[in-house]
C-alpha cells in the first residue's frame, strides 16, 4: 500500500500526513508535486491540509486548478481513492468531487480543539476498521468547515448513505454544542456515491500518536490500508509505547 | 536642504547630524539621511539601552549564537540547535490590530527561517486594557486574529503564551511574538555578505510605499493623531512568507547561498547595510531592479519601505541560476539586484546616478549610545497595613471573583482561534504551565514558557523583573524539564524620561541576576521603548522567553490532578505577602504594595529538588503557584484533571510555619518559589523525605478528591466552593465579553 500526499503552494499539513502515514502507519509514502503529472503509482492520494494559495479567494477554489489535479480526478473516477482532509476536503468539494460547500465557522472564528466524530458508516473504504456507532476523538483547525448543501442534495446523500462522519458529544449523540463550526446535519465527512473519495475536516494525522493525546484518527488510515491490502490481514503497525506519567 | 525641520521630522538631534557629517565626510542628501534616521532609530540602534543591555550573561556551553544575529542558537545535542527570539509589535499593534500583530508574527518568523531553521513553534505575549471597557475588545479581537490569521496559514503552531490585562495597556496594548525554530547545526546561517564579486538577489515580494518609516514611529510616543500613522502599519501576507520559508529552506539545506537576511524594520536599507559590514564589504545595488509594486516610487522611498515578505540573498555567481530555479518553483521571483564589492561602502543607484553613497560601518555600528540620565523609579503605593484591609466576608466568593478576573481567567477563547498543533509535535495543548513540543526522531522533547508581571515590575522594577526569570523557569520545571537559554522582550516607557530609565536599568539588573543565578545565557531580544500614549506610561513589562529540554517526552508532568486520593504537597513557605496581587486587585481594588520577595538560592533549590523528583518518578501532577495564589492554583489543578477532581487541604502545618496570619493570605499571597505537586499516597514519605533532605521546605496539605475545593486551618473550615462553581468563574469569565452580537 502506498499514499500520495499532493504538496500544494500553502499546504501545511503534507509533511504531517507524510509523518503519520510513513513513520506511524509504516506505509510507503511520498509527497506529489501538484504542478507534476505524475501520481508515482500511488494506491491512495491524500490531499492534506493547510491554506493552498493562502486561501486568498475562497478555500480550495485555486488548488482545482493545479496541473496534477486532471490526474487525481481522473485516478478518482477509476476507483482510486482519494482522501481529502481540511483543505483537501475544501479542495474535493472546489474540484466536484464531492457536493456541497464549506461556510465560515457559526462563530465567525478559527476553531482549533479536539472534537468528537462518530462513525455513520463502518462500510467504507474509510471506516471498515471502525464499527458504525463508534466514536473518534479527533482535533479540528479550521475557519471554513460550516458544511452547507442545497436542501435537495442534502437530502440526497443523506438518501445515498454519504454522510460518513458527524459531530456528536463524548457519549455519540450529535447534538447543536458538539457541532462547534455549524455544519449541516452535523456533517464533518461525507464520501462520493461511489465510495472511493472521502473528504472530512477533522485532522485524523494529528491523532495517531497516544503521546500527542488520541491515535482514534489511526482508525481512518487502518482502514485505507485493509482496504487495500485485504487479501492478507492487514498488517497493523506495532502499537506506540503508552506514555507514562508516573512510575 | 537639511535643516531642524527636517531633522525633526527623521527623530535625529542636531548633535547627530553633526556626527554623521563628520563620520561619512559630506553633507548627505535626504536619502542618505533617511538612511541614517530609520538605522540610527531607536528600534534598530538600541542606543539607549546598549549599555545596560551589556549586563546580560551571554554565554555557556550550548552557546552557539547569542545576541547580535537574527535569533539565538543554542545546542540542543544529537547535532540539533534551537533557534529562537522574542521581538515586540506594540505600536502597530495600536494603530491596527489585525495586520500589525499578524506582521508582528511574519516578522519574527522570518527572523527564525533566515537563520536556516525551521519554525515550529511561536508563542505571544499580550497586554491589553480591560475586557470590561468595549473599548478596548476590538484592539484584543483584532490582534488575536491576526496572529492567528498569519500564524495558522503559514502552519507554525502557537502553541502557548500569556495574556494580561490593566488599564496601562489600554491605549498601548503589547504585542510581544516568540518564535522558535530547529535546525541541524551545521546548517546555520548568517545574515552576512561576503566574498567581491558575489551576486545580491531580492525575493518575496515586491517594494510598496507601506511601512515607510515604521521604525521610526515605533521610536516615539503616540499622541492624539496617532490614527494618522496608520498607512505607516504594513500588510502582511502569510501565503507569500509560506513559499519563502520551503524556498529559503531549500537553498540553504543546498547549501546554495552565502548569506541571508531579511528585510524587517528599515527594509532594503537595514538589509543591505548589515550584510556589508557584518561580512566587512561594500554593496551596490541597482535599485531600478528592485522589484515595485507602484510607479514612480522614489529612492528614498524604496530603501525606506517596510513591505513585508521581502529577502535579501548573496550567492556566488554560479549558483544564481540554481538559486532562481527554487524559486522559480514556488512561483517566486529573485532578480539580482546588486554585487558584493570591496570597500565597506554602500552605492545604490537609481536612473543612471549614484543616489547613495556612504560607509557601512557608520550605519550599522556608529550610532552613538547614549547612558540617559537614570532617576529612580516612583515607590510603590503604600500598602494600607494588612489590619486596615477587610477580609471578605465570604472567601469563596472572593476566589469566584479572582478566577473571574480576566488575566486569571480561561484563555480558551483566544488559544482556540490559533492552530496549536499542526506540525504534529505539540504534546501539551495551552494551558499547562509550559507548551512541550516533542522533538521527531528522538526521546526528547522543548519545553517553552513566557512570563512576565509589569505590576510586579512597577511595583519594584529589580525584583519584578526577577520574577519573571524565576517564575518562567519554575514553569519548565512544573513539567520536567531543565531551563537552556532566555530570550527577553523589555516593554518599556520614554527613555528620555529618567524615572523610565530608572525602571529600565533596575530590571535589567534583575534579569541578569536571575539569570547568572539559573547559569542560563541570554542569547538576545528586543527592546520596545515609547510606549507612553497621551503621555501615559505603560507598567514596565519585561517579558521572559525560556526554553527548556526535556530528555524523556515520556516524563513529562502536567498540572491536572491524576486522580482521586493521591498525596497533594506544597512546596515553599507561604506568608503575608499580597502586594502587588491578583487577590487586592480583583477583590479590594488595589494596585499597591510591594511584590513578593525573591530568593533566587531558595527558588532555585526548591526548582532542582522538583526536577530530582520527577526523575525519580514520584510526581503524578506539578502545577506553579503564581496570580491568586494557592487557591486558583489548587483551582486549576482541578480544571485541568480529568473530570475536575476536587480537593480537600488544611493549612494548618502550612500557616504554622509560613507564618500566614490571615485566611485570605493563607490562600491567595503570591509567595514565590512555591509549587504544589501530587504523588500517590505510597509515594508520600519518599517525597517528604527527599525534600528534607535538599533542604526544602515541603508540606503534605491533603487529598485529592471530591467534586469541592475545600479549604481548612488547623481543622477549621475557611472555604468550600464546589469544582463546578469554580470552573464556571473561570471557564465562562472572558467569552462573556465577546459574545457575537446577534
Amino acid at each position: 500500500m502506498k499514499f500520495g500526499v499532493v504538496q500544494f503552494p500553502g499546504s501545511n499539513c503534507d509533511f504531517d500526513a507524510v509523518h503519520a502515514l510513513k513513520d506511524v502507519m509504516k506505509r510507503p509514502t511520498v509527497l506529489l508535486w501538484h504542478k507534476d503529472h505524475d501520481l508515482q503509482g500511488v494506491d491512495c492520494v491524500v490531499l492534506p491540509g493547510g491554506f493552498s494559495y493562502g486561501d486568498y479567494l475562497r478555500s480550495g477554489a485555486i488548488a482545482r486548478f493545479s496541473p496534477l489535479m486532471q490526474e487525481v480526478k481522473a485516478f478518482a473516477r477509476d476507483g482510486g481513492r482519494v482522501l481529502g482532509i481540511c483543505n483537501g476536503f475544501q479542495i474535493l468539494l472546489e474540484l466536484g468531487l464531492l457536493p456541497g460547500a464549506m461556510l465560515r465557522n457559526k462563530n465567525l472564528k478559527f476553531l482549533c480543539q479536539h472534537v468528537h466524530i462518530r462513525i455513520e458508516d463502518a462500510r467504507t473504504d474509510f471506516t471498515r476498521a471502525g464499527r458504525r456507532g463508534q466514536v473518534l476523538r479527533i482535533p479540528i483547525a479550521h475557519f471554513d468547515g460550516n458544511y452547507y448543501a442545497p436542501a435537495r442534495t442534502l437530502a440526497e446523500i443523506e438518501r445515498n448513505g454519504q454522510v460518513v462522519f458527524r459531530y456528536c458529544d463524548a457519549d455519540g449523540a450529535v447534538t447543536d454544542e458538539a457541532n462547534v463550526n455549524g455544519s449541516l446535519h452535523g456533517i464533518a465527512g461525507i464520501r462520493n456515491e461511489a465510495g472511493n473519495v472521502l473528504g472530512l475536516m477533522p485532522h485524523p494525522e494529528r491523532a495517531a500518536e497516544a503521546l500527542l493525546g488520541s491515535r482514534d484518527g489511526r482508525t481512518i488510515f487502518e482502514s485505507l490500508i485493509q482496504s487495500v491490502e485485504k487479501r492478507r490481514p492487514a498488517r497493523r503497525p506495532a502499537p506506540a509505547k503508552k506514555v507514562r506519567h508516573d512510575r | 536642504m537639511i535643516d531642524k525641520s527636517v531633522l525633526d521630522r527623521h527623530n535625529l538631534t542636531e548633535d547627530e547630524y553633526r556626527l554623521i557629517v563628520e563620520l561619512i565626510g559630506k553633507e548627505p542628501n535626504l536619502t542618505e539621511l533617511g538612511i541614517f534616521s530609520v538605522m540610527w532609530s531607536e528600534h534598530c540602534s538600541y542606543k539607549s539601552s546598549r549599555v545596560h543591555l551589556k549586563k546580560f550573561p551571554t554565554e555557556g556551553p550550548r552557546v552557539v549564537q547569542g545576541p547580535g544575529e537574527n535569533a539565538g542558537v543554542l545546542d540542543i545535542g544529537d547535532g540539533q540547535v534551537v533557534v529562537f527570539k522574542i521581538e515586540s509589535h506594540n505600536h502597530p499593534s495600536y494603530i491596527e490590530p489585525y495586520q500589525g500583530a499578524a506582521t508582528g508574527v511574519g516578522g519574527i518568523l522570518r527572523d527564525i527561517f533566515t537563520m536556516g531553521a525551521r519554525p515550529i513553534a511561536v508563542m505571544d505575549s499580550l497586554r491589553f486594557g480591560p475586557p470590561d471597557d468595549p473599548k478596548n475588545r476590538p484592539i484584543m479581537e483584532g490582534v488575536v486574529s491576526g496572529i492567528a490569521g498569519y500564524g495558522n496559514s503559514i502552519g507554525v503552531p502557537t502553541v502557548g503564551g500569556e495574556v494580561y490585562f490593566d488599564p496601562c495597556y489600554a491605549l498601548n496594548p503589547l504585542v510581544n511574538v516568540f518564535c522558535l525554530g530547529l535546525a541541524d547545526k551545521d546548517k546555520i546561517f548568517y545574515a552576512k555578505a561576503e566574498g567581491a564579486g558575489n551576486k545580491v538577489l531580492y525575493v518575496g515580494a515586491k517594494t510598496g510605499r507601506d511601512g515607510i518609516h515604521g521604525a521610526t514611529m515605533a521610536s516615539a510616543e503616540f499622541g492624539k493623531d496617532t490614527e494618522q500613522k496608520r498607512p505607516n502599519v504594513q500588510v502582511g501576507d502569510p501565503f507569500k512568507e509560506k513559499l519563502l520559508v520551503e524556498a529559503c529552506l531549500e537553498i540553504m539545506d543546498r547549501g546554495l547561498i552565502v548569506g541571508i537576511q531579511d528585510m524587517g524594520a528599515a527594509g532594503l536599507t537595514c538589509s543591505t547595510t548589515e550584510m556589508a559590514a557584518k561580512g566587512g564589504v561594500g554593496i551596490v545595488l541597482d535599485l531600478d531592479k528592485v522589484p515595485q509594486r507602484e510607479s514612480g516610487m522614489t529612492p528614498y522611498e524604496i530603501l525606506l519601505s517596510e513591505s513585508q515578505e521581502r529577502m535579501l540573498l548573496v550567492a556566488r555567481p554560479e549558483n544564481v541560476p540554481a538559486v532562481q530555479a527554487v524559486f522559480a518553483k514556488w512561483d517566486l521571483d529573485a532578480p539580482v539586484v546588486g554585487e558584493v564589492v570591496e570597500g565597506g561602502r554602500a552605492r545604490m543607484t537609481f536612473k543612471g546616478e549614484v543616489v547613495v553613497d556612504i560607509p557601512v560601518d557608520a550605519v550599522v555600528n556608529l550610532c552613538p549610545a547614549y547612558n540617559r540620565p537614570v532617576a529612580a523609579p516612583a515607590p510603590a503605593p503604600a500598602l494600607p497595613p494588612l489590619g486596615a484591609l477587610p477580609a471578605p466576608a465570604d472567601l469563596g466568593q472572593a476566589l469566584e471573583r479572582v478566577l473571574a478576573s480576566p488575566t486569571v481567567a480561561d484563555k480558551q477563547w483566544v488559544f482556540r482561534q490559533y492552530d496549536h498543533m499542526v506540525q504534529d509535535n505539540t504534546v501539551f495543548l495551552p494551558g499547562a504551565d509550559a507548551a512541550v513540543l516533542r522533538i521527531k526522531g528522538s526521546k526528547k522533547a522543548l519545553a517553552m514558557t513566557l512570563d512576565g508581571n509589569g505590576l510586579y515590575t512597577r511595583l519594584d522594577p529589580r525584583t519584578g523583573a526577577g520574577i519573571a526569570v524565576a517564575e518562567a523557569c519554575r514553569n519548565l520545571a512544573c513539567v520536567g524539564a531543565r531551563p537552556i537559554g532566555v530570550t527577553n522582550c523589555l516593554n518599556f516607557g520614554n527613555p528620555e524620561k529618567p524615572e523610565v530609565m530608572g525602571q529600565f536599568e533596575q530590571a535589567v539588573e534583575g534579569i541578569a541576576e536571575a539569570c547568572r543565578a539559573f547559569g542560563l545565557p541570554v542569547t538576545g531580544g528586543n527592546v520596545s521603548f515609547y510606549n507612553d500614549t497621551e503621555g501615559l506610561s505603560i507598567h514596565p513589562t519585561p517579558v521572559l522567553g525560556i526554553v527548556g529540554l526535556i530528555e524523556d517526552v515520556g516524563r513529562a508532568i502536567r498540572p491536572g490532578f491524576r486522580a482521586g486520593g493521591d498525596a497533594v504537597v506544597l512546596i515553599g513557605d507561604t506568608l503575608d505577602e499580597l502586594g502587588g496581587s491578583e487577590y487586592l486587585r480583583a477583590v479590594h481594588g488595589l494596585e499597591a504594595g510591594a511584590p513578593p520577595a525573591l530568593d533566587l538560592e531558595k527558588e532555585k533549590r526548591h526548582q532542582e529538588f522538583l526536577l530530582e523528583a520527577i526523575g525519580a518518578g514520584l510526581v503524578r501532577s506539578a502545577h506553579d503557584l503564581a496570580e491568586g495564589g494557592l487557591a486558583v492554583a489548587l483551582a486549576e489543578c482541578a480544571f485541568h484533571s480529568d473530570g475536575r477532581i476536587g480537593c480537600a487541604v488544611d493549612l494548618g502545618a502550612a500557616a504554622a510555619a509560613g507564618g500566614t496570619t490571615r485566611d485570605d493570605a493563607l490562600l491567595f499571597s503570591e509567595s514565590q518559589s512555591r509549587i504544589v505537586v501530587t504523588c500517590r499516597k505510597a509515594g508520600l514519605d519518599g517525597l517528604l523525605e527527599l525534600a528534607a533532605r535538599r533542604g526544602v521546605p515541603a508540606r503534605a496539605i491533603g487529598l485529592t478528591g471530591g467534586s469541592a475545593l475545600a479549604f481548612a486551618r488547623a481543622g477549621r473550615e475557611i472555604m468550600r466552593l464546589s469544582v463546578d462553581a469554580a470552573y464556571r468563574a473561570w471557564k465562562d469569565s472572558l467569552p462573556a465579553f465577546f459574545k457575537v452580537r446577534a
